[in-house]
């Protein structure tokens, strides 16, 4: 606990620092500079110095920390907003967070647009992955980047009208027209959907032999979802390759300004639909600390056993469907015995399986069972050993590494230039875990590793996430032998829903109890970012409160969507079989990638 | 054998090989889904009939009454032909197979030479179906099917001739007789396992099914296929599985001999018993081992596989010199 509160206030003094060194840094370049409870330093920049600003601290900062990755970039509609009090004047507000892994420290910084002109310049040449971000934000916003190679829609279809997380925009289907498709518009959206070399700079042909230009997806067996790469191939060698997303999208982000603060949180579990209440932390987190809920230990440690089970959980399909991709058909049925037996378990505490929803703002849903740790107990003697035998079966199988080892290769410095995160940042060597770093919920308190691997390749990256199961057994294990006691909500009246006892003998508390279950909670005015190591990487939501029952902007920052873009950079020059498996090395969802 | 004359090529043994094959072929779907479902913690088809045994007979109501479909895009001739080509040729490629004293087609003295030919034309039916289809992962699949099964037809050959020159002759009975009293797997081990790995990767089963990869190219040279035109190249599959099962029974394991003289059991269920277990063994290996890479594939043919094949052949052409 002690290094814990010593790392948080390590945190906060640090930020402390980075703002008051970049303000006289930057001295009359910084437009303002906003306060918010997540304690990262938030800082306005006019649209003509943020390149000069940007460049500067990917470059140099002080004390040797750099801000090595582009962690998010996104935007909001300020149009409709109140609560701004010391912020400029802006329509749209484009948002870029940076992550300093050498500092260990974030920034934000904020761009104020007007809405009769609203464009800025690109930065994809600070960092490649600012390619995807800022065609998410011209598709949703409808802000453009000048410069940016291929400004074209990126989750929503060609020919979509509106911009999508605009205020204006519907959220529900029953705003709009009703839907239909005739012929003639069936046409115009297949041709929409064709994939043109010429767009993306790509020929047709080389020197001495023509290129194939393969579908690979939207339905593909092994793209895992709705994905699609358009591949060029030179016989059987892949020359490019450009991802295409969006077939996946349920417009989460919109739904967030939608649904009360409450009833959000099953949407989140659909996230990353294999990470379960995993994704429900962040949130929960992020709003609890807008709301200001310090949550009992006994949550704490409950949230992070379930999360654990999940992080196995989604591990254990990751690491049958690889073998399975590289063409071994048994592994995934093994695997899928021990992801039963803690799916059963998870369903004896929670009530679900997949998407139990379970995290509350303040709390959990319910306490645990009577005896709950019995089948857990079961599971921890169980696993163990049948892991040792996956091992034997995977990965120290020769046909399995020479089809892997060496194959999808990335170093450090490209994981920082793509905002990778996770196993796969940790597969390169560099030894990086949120749960460590900036531990929450209590994870100083755990003793575990970090597992790490040296060449960053696909082998790499599953070997990481095996050692990975193992460290959250030990997790698992510390839970249930030292679960606190105590409530499993908090007594703050903003937990939702509030606890009943006082209800029945004090107007305040039944007031407070009448408005949260029947409006939702209210959110005090403010910005949150918040950040957990998820099953596949870095998870964030940027949380934007207005003072009101819903979110005035919820931003889903998911780690496939950075890894996916990866994809064409590091598997140029390979065969199509190495492309599957580096798709299957990266683990990812479509639903993670395109919300 | 009871009052019915068994000779070497007469209608009725035509008539029940040609039976017991097909029916064999069809009935490995369902003992291959239940072998799977028994080695992946599983139970594979169990609802259709007793044990789920006429899956078979739910798998072909469903593919016969399947509609007759042809790509509008595909080359309607060999389209249809290439289904056609790989049935046949496995099925011509029987007639050779002694399966006991008495019972088989045709007592050629070219046996080994006639099925090695007929896997090579095998390898037409799998080109001409992805050919012919006009779809990209098609054309992927038989690109490689046509390197794969004409690599591997090379080291089928050549592993098979130190059989034939320890047997003395091209004649696959004469080869089982000469087996009475000592198999060739003893002193053939090398290339016997040369060709267990190439058979497998003659009938492209996993490890080996490059061609089809379903992973990477969607099931690759018949992407295209359905209905009974699918249905001929998955009971074709089963038919090479059978066929490289028995063949290895007669060049390697004395074919319908017992081991080490004892005749315990008809010759006919030696062969059977034998052949199963080899059956067995291909389906084993699907469940295990995961699929190399194309071009790893060709290179563990022609850099391991052919030298290994030529010493093979080289050491026991100098054994039989020394021991004349």
């Amino acid at each position: 606990m002690k290094t814990g509160a010593q790392s948080a206030t390590h945190t906060a003094s640090a930020s402390r620092a980075a703002a008051e060194h970049l303000v006289s840094l930057f001295g009359e370049r910084v437009l303002a500079q906003q306060v918010t409870v997540d304690d990262i330093p938030t800082l306005w920049f006019a649209r003509d110095t943020i390149v000069q600003v940007l460049t500067i601290l990917r470059d140099e900062m002080f004390a040797g920390a750099k801000f090595e990755m582009l962690f998010d970039l996104t935007a909001i509609d300020e149009r409709l907003r109140v609560n701004r009090q010391g912020q400029p004047a802006s329509d749209f507000t484009v948002v870029y967070q940076l992550m300093s892994f050498s500092g260990n420290v974030d920034l934000r910084l904020k761009v104020p647009l007007q809405d009769a002109d609203l464009c800025l310049p690109t930065v994809t040449h600070l960092w490649p992955n600012a390619n995807w971000y800022e065609r998410e934000v011209w598709d949703m916003f409808g802000i453009r980047f000048d410069g940016h190679p291929n400004l074209y829609r990126l989750v929503l279809p060609p020919t979509w009208e509106g911009h999508a997380l605009r205020k204006e925009h519907p959220a529900r289907a029953t705003e709009m027209e009703p839907f239909s498709l005739d012929d003639a518009q069936t046409d115009i959206e297949q041709e929409a959907l064709k994939f043109k070399p010429e767009e993306w700079g790509m020929k047709r042909a080389s020197d001495d032999s023509e290129f194939m230009f393969l579908n690979l997806g939207p339905n593909h067996p092994s793209v895992h979802g709705a994905f699609r790469i358009a591949v060029q191939l030179d016989g059987e060698i892949l020359v490019d390759a450009v991802p295409d997303i969006g077939y996946h999208h349920r417009g989460a982000e919109k739904m967030g300004e939608r649904q009360s603060w409450h009833t959000f949180i099953p949407y989140t579990d659909r996230i990353d639909y294999l990470g379960g209440v995993m994704n429900n932390l962040p949130y929960v987190m992020a709003v609890e600390k807008m709301a200001g809920i310090q949550v009992p230990d006994r949550v704490k440690t409950i949230r992070i056993m379930l999360s654990e089970m999940f992080r196995i959980c989604s591990h254990l399909l990751f690491y049958g469907t690889f073998a399975q991709d590289v063409g071994q058909l048994s592994p995934i049925f093994y695997m899928f015995v021990e992801r039963e037996r803690i799916f059963n378990i998870i369903e004896s505490i929670c009530g679900a399986r997949m998407h139990p929803g379970w995290f509350r703002i303040g709390g959990v849903a319910q306490d645990l069972p009577q005896g709950w740790d019995k089948q857990i107990r079961e599971l921890l003697e169980f696993m163990p050993p049948r892991l040792d035998e996956y091992d034997a079966m995977v990965l120290n199988n020769g046909i399995l590494k020479r089809r892997t080892q060496g194959v999808g290769a990335y170093t450090t410095q490209d994981a920082f230039d793509w905002g990778v995160t996770g196993a796969g940042l940790r597969a390169t060597g560099f030894e990086w875990d949120m749960r460590k770093q900036r531990p929450y919920s209590g994870y100083e308190n755990f003793d575990f590793d970090v597992p790490i691997a040296a060449n960053g390749d696909c082998y790499d990256r599953c070997a990481v996430r095996v050692e990975e199961m193992r460290q959250s057994l030990r997790i698992i294990k510390q839970c249930v032998d030292n679960m606190p006691s105590g409530d499993y909500k908090s007594s703050h009246p903003l937990t939702t829903p509030p606890r009943k006892e006082k209800t029945m003998q004090d107007i305040e508390t039944l007031i407070n109890h009448f408005l949260s279950v029947s409006w939702g909670p209210v959110i005090p005015p403010n910005e949150v970012s918040m950040a957990v190591e998820a099953t596949k990487g870095i998870n964030s939501y940027y949380l934007v409160s207005d003072g009101n029952t819903t979110s005035y902007r919820t931003r889903i920052r998911t780690p496939s969507f950075a890894h996916l873009q990866m994809i064409p950079a590091i598997s140029r020059g390979f065969m199509v079989s190495d492309l599957i498996a580096i798709i299957a090395s990266i683990d990812f969802v479509m639903a993670d990638v395109d919300r | 054998m009871g009052w019915i004359e068994w000779q070497v090529g007469s209608g009725l043994n035509i008539a029940s090989i040609l039976l017991v094959v097909i029916v064999v072929a069809a009935m490995l779907i369902w003992v291959e889904r239940r072998l799977l479902g028994f080695w992946q913690d599983r139970l594979g088809p169990n609802r259709v009939g007793p044990f789920g045994l006429l899956q078979v007979v739910a798998d072909m109501i469903k593919i016969f009454t399947k509609e007759d479909w042809v790509p509008p895009f595909a080359d309607r001739f060999s389209f249809v032909l290439a289904p056609t080509i790989i049935m046949i040729v496995i099925l011509l490629s029987f007639s050779v197979v002694p399966f006991a004293p008495g019972v088989g087609v045709v007592d050629s003295n070219v046996g080994v030479l006639f099925v090695l030919a007929m896997a090579s034309l095998g390898a037409y039916s799998v080109m001409l179906g992805g050919l012919s289809s006009d779809n990209k992962y098609a054309l992927l699949g038989s690109l490689r099917a046509a390197a794969q099964m004409v690599s591997y037809e090379v080291f089928m050959g050549i592993s098979l001739l130190g059989v034939v020159a320890l047997a003395g002759t091209f004649n696959l009975r004469e080869i089982v007789e000469v087996q009475e009293n000592g198999w060739f797997v003893v002193p053939q081990f090398v290339g016997f396992l040369i060709f267990l790995i190439a058979g497998v990767a003659e009938s492209h089963r996993l490890p080996f099914d490059i061609p089809e990869a379903e992973q990477e190219i969607c099931a690759g040279y018949h992407t295209e296929y359905s209905g009974m035109k699918f249905g001929m190249f998955f009971v074709g599959e089963y038919l090479g599985l059978v066929l490289i099962s028995s063949l290895i029974t007669v060049l390697f394991f004395g074919g319908w001999h017992g081991p080490f003289g004892i005749g315990l059991l008809p010759p006919l269920v030696w062969f059977a018993l034998k052949a199963s277990a080899f059956i067995a063994f291909f389906i084993l290996l699907r469940a295990a081992i995961p699929r190399p890479r194309y071009d790893q594939l060709m290179s563990y043919g022609w850099l391991f596989l052919l030298p290994l094949s030529l010493i093979n052949l080289l050491v026991t052409g100098v054994v039989i010199l020394a021991a004349n």
